[in-house]
């Protein structure tokens, strides 16, 4: 057991050529932290993915806060959540009739494996269309509560030639305070403006703390947590590969609130007044604008509906019977008034079917939601004469 | 270990190796090193644990020198270097103490030191402890062999998750915190593994005449040195005080060499290894994973990420030590591109390697072929070498799983052994055409590291039943 002798040639530096080398890393380095500040190409730089090239890509958006139980994580770079997803992957074929699913944490399947989702459901049925072609749903979901976010989704969503466009929604969705808070948007600082001011939304854009780097955040030391997590992203994809596990499911969960407060709030919207002008539909419409000639169905999502304390006044933890009963009233109407394809499932799937959420749907409150929404599918792909 | 200690350690080494005069030096890094020892320290559930163990460090460090120092170091120039080492390492383990009482400044520890009453205590006790040879120099063998059962008894328990639970619940009992809610978690011991070997190393040495005398700070830094706690390498005393007497090379070269492998060190650890950590064999994704492809996949990423680590802090230890002049022997050498286990046993972990075979092997060996001479010399090896294998399995943790790892690389050692015993003896068998020569030596490497790889499956799972469900895995069955 013989110890190695340092490599010879290392005693024979001599100091000047060591400071040449150190003078010369030093000004490669500066050099290479200025180019990249000027061009910060961290958008590109995540449509560089091994998703669907050396493992196949998610089946949904990356999100997740326990990455190494997960093989997940979430990121904020929306090039690369896209690269990483079997989207991204995807040539259509002719066959195909595309169905892409936006919307929150129900269309995302949280507490689901991804063979659960409501489009895995969907997939699963192998629904043909009357011309042949075969119904393809993909998951576009992703866990937050803004109609902005889901638009900013669709933006990035239209490259990939949809068919069709499902956007279950619900009122937590809505209301204009919940639009600009989710950390994915205020990281995104560029599309979610230039959204803004494209569609003329009722959003102030200088009303929120948005990220954006200063010249030492675009360096390549000041952008090293989204470097990080891009090359992260890459690595767990492997494990997801291997093992198909893209969420940490808990054994136990604390489940959805049966019992409820005595509290009639919503918001900052005052009671049995609820008006257009209160919640985003500008947004809802934007979306509808902007998928343009590819059709929309717009869902109201199933939520869970409370027999317990309080259920007289709340339906359940997120909604005052007030509220929920005037913004489905509204999103009726406008939809009539606008001629969207809308479908209100908001009662449809058993309590008991709910999981930690009011609108978080197990297995089986999924399956049930997934055939009332490829009846729409198939209503909507043939429709009937006259 | 993250890196702000480290950048911490590289500029603490830098300017030392730099600014500070040479009769200075020694004092400087051993102020540093006592410092690491109690700043590296976890928080840990019992109550002034986490100071008390980095204070056992250095008392069992100071008993340490007391037994192996020469009845007859007597002039007043030595003397007056013990006694200044002595007041120094109380001065700093008070130091440390006394930051509690610093307001926002508290603590240089990742947890609130005892207070002044305890330290005292602790300090007069511990004090005490270890001049007990200096005052009765007569009974120092006695001495030398409570230490080392003494040291070996602390090493068992911290390396196995029983004892640890009932050395956890014990130490609640007397702190008076909930026994129910003992786990071994409650008792992290940072760096005791190689410091317990350096200490190990010098008592044997003492006990066998080997030796040389050293004055305390000499023996305090060559222990306590502050680049090797985390993870090595074990040094020999007689090299590295050698050393440290006599600094190696020259500044501006060392400092040139000592970058280089920082750079690298870093870049193994946090850049390759800590990347490969994500997808390497642990015990979630070894339940998780099916198919026979991934699982290759895993494994050989734990094979490359354990090396990537350990070989990572190793380069940091030597660089670190280069900047203060100080030639930290190698720990490892390309393991993976050699041909046969025993190369991989010469570059793998090479000073662990080198302490059993010089305090256990060679002794084993020898003995037996003294008192049991009708044993052939092939019973012998296999005797001393699984028994070695499973000695150093032990090492990591006392665990069945770690006791087959060292009981696979024994009989790796041994198969080798019996194959080039049967080929030296047979030169007819040896083939001469250059192809064929490549050939044997890609199917040695090929064996050799697929054999070490799938000695991981031992080694990074908990228990024999998943190893076992792991092996089924690889090979398809």
């Amino acid at each position: 057991m013989s110890t190695t002798e340092i490599d010879k040639s290392q005693d024979t530096a001599k100091p000047y050529s060591v400071r040449n080398v150190l003078f010369k890393t030093a000004i490669l380095f500066i050099l290479a932290n200025l180019i990249f500040a000027a061009f910060y190409p961290l958008p590109a730089i995540g449509k560089f993915s091994a998703y669907n090239h050396l493992f196949p890509g998610r089946q949904r958006l990356p999100y997740g806060d326990n990455p190494q139980k997960a093989y997940n994580l979430s990121l904020f770079n929306l090039e690369a959540m896209f690269a990483s997803h079997e989207l991204s992957g995807k040539e259509k074929s002719q066959n195909e009739f595309r169905v892409i699913f936006i919307g929150d944490s129900s269309t995302w399947g949280f507490l689901l494996p991804d063979d659960q989702t409501i489009t895995a459901k969907i997939n699963a049925a192998d629904l043909q269309l009357p011309d042949g072609r075969t119904v393809r749903a993909y998951n576009l979901g992703y866990p937050v509560m803004s109609l902005t976010k889901d638009l900013v989704i669709l933006s990035y969503a239209m490259r990939y030639q949809a068919d069709l466009i499902v956007w279950p929604v619900t009122l937590e969705s809505f209301p204009y305070d919940k639009q600009l808070y989710p950390p994915l948007l205020l990281n995104n600082p560029d599309p979610v403006k230039k959204l803004i001011k494209e569609y003329k939304l009722n959003l102030d854009p200088n009303s929120v703390h948005w990220v954006e780097p200063g010249f030492w955040g675009r360096t390549i030391i000041g952008a090293r947590r989204s470097l990080a997590d891009i090359f992260r992203l890459q690595l767990y994809g492997i494990l997801w590969s291997a093992t198909g596990i893209d969420q940490d499911i808990p054994e136990t969960y604390t489940a959805r609130q049966e019992d409820l407060q005595n509290d009639l709030s919503f918001h900052n919207l005052k009671p049995d007044q609820i008006q257009e002008n209160d919640l985003a539909f500008d947004i809802l419409d934007a979306g509808i604008k902007m998928a343009g000639n590819t059709p929309v169905l717009l869902i109201n999502e199933p939520m869970f509906i409370s027999r317990g304390k309080n259920s007289e006044i709340r339906y359940n933890f997120y909604y005052p019977r007030w509220a929920y009963d005037g913004y489905r009233q509204l999103l009726s109407v406008i939809s009539n008034q606008k001629g969207w394809n809308y479908k209100d499932y908001w009662n449809v799937i058993p309590a008991d079917d709910f999981t930690n959420s009011a609108v978080h749907m197990d297995s089986n409150g999924t399956t049930i939601f997934a055939r009332q929404v490829m009846e729409a599918i198939l209503e909507l792909a043939n429709p009937k004469p006259g | 270990m993250s890196l702000l200690p480290i950048l911490i350690f590289i500029c603490s080494a830098l300017l030392i190796g730099w600014i500070i005069p040479f009769r200075w030096r020694i004092w400087v890094i051993l102020v540093l090193s006592l410092l690491a020892v109690y700043w590296l320290q976890p928080d840990l559930a019992i109550r002034n644990l986490a100071f008390l163990l980095p204070t056992v460090s250095i008392v069992l460090t100071l008993a340490t020198w007391a037994i192996t120092r020469p009845s007859d170091q007597s002039n007043d120039t030595k003397q007056k270097s013990w006694r200044l080492g002595l007041l120094l390492t109380g001065g700093i383990i008070l130091i440390v103490g006394l930051m509690r009482y610093l307001g926002p400044l508290c603590c240089l520890t990742a947890y609130r030191p005892p207070d002044i009453f305890r330290v005292l205590i602790f300090m007069i006790v511990g004090g005490g402890i270890a001049l007990m040879p200096i005052i009765f120099p007569k009974a120092k063998r006695i001495f030398s062999t409570l230490a080392i059962l003494f040291i070996i008894t602390i090493f068992v328990v911290l390396k196995s998750p029983l004892l640890l639970q009932s050395a956890s619940s014990g130490l609640r009992g007397i702190t008076g915190q909930p026994v129910e809610l003992a786990n071994p978690q409650d008792i992290i011991w940072f760096g005791f593994s190689f410091l317990a070997f350096r200490l190990l190393h010098a008592l044997f040495d003492f006990r066998t005449g080997k030796l040389p005398a050293y004055h305390l700070d000499e023996f305090l830094v060559y222990v306590l040195f502050f680049p090797t706690l985390p993870a090595g390498p074990i040094d020999r005393s007689q090299r590295f005080i050698g050393d440290l007497r006599q600094p190696k090379g020259k500044p501006p070269q060392n400092r040139w060499q000592g970058s280089q492998r920082i750079i690298w060190g870093l870049f193994k650890k946090f850049v390759i290894a800590d990347g490969l950590a994500l997808i390497a064999l642990n015990s979630q994704n070894a339940a998780q994973v099916n198919s026979t492809l991934w699982m290759w996949l895993l494994l050989y990423a734990y094979a490359l990420r354990i090396y990537f680590d350990f070989a990572g802090y190793t380069d940091l230890a030597i660089g670190l030590g280069k900047y203060v002049g100080i030639n930290l022997p190698e720990n490892f050498d390309h393991p993976y591109f050699k041909q046969n286990m025993t190369a991989f046993w010469n570059s793998w972990h090479i000073t662990l390697a080198q302490w059993f075979r010089a305090y256990y092997f060679n002794p084993v060996v020898r003995s037996m072929r003294t008192r049991f001479k009708i044993l052939p010399a092939w019973v012998v090896i296999i005797i001393a070498q699984f028994t070695t294998m499973i000695l150093i399995g032990l090492w990591h943790g006392i665990t069945w799983n770690f006791a087959i790892w060292g009981i696979w690389h024994g009989l790796g050692l041994f198969i080798h052994n019996r194959w080039s015993n049967w080929i030296r003896t047979r030169p007819g068998c040896t083939p001469s055409q250059p192809g064929v020569q490549h050939a044997l030596q890609f199917g040695g490497w090929f064996l050799t590291f697929n054999y070490v790889s799938l000695g991981w499956v031992w080694f990074a799972l908990p228990t024999v039943s998943l190893s076992l469900n792991v092996f089924q895995k690889l090979f398809g069955i």
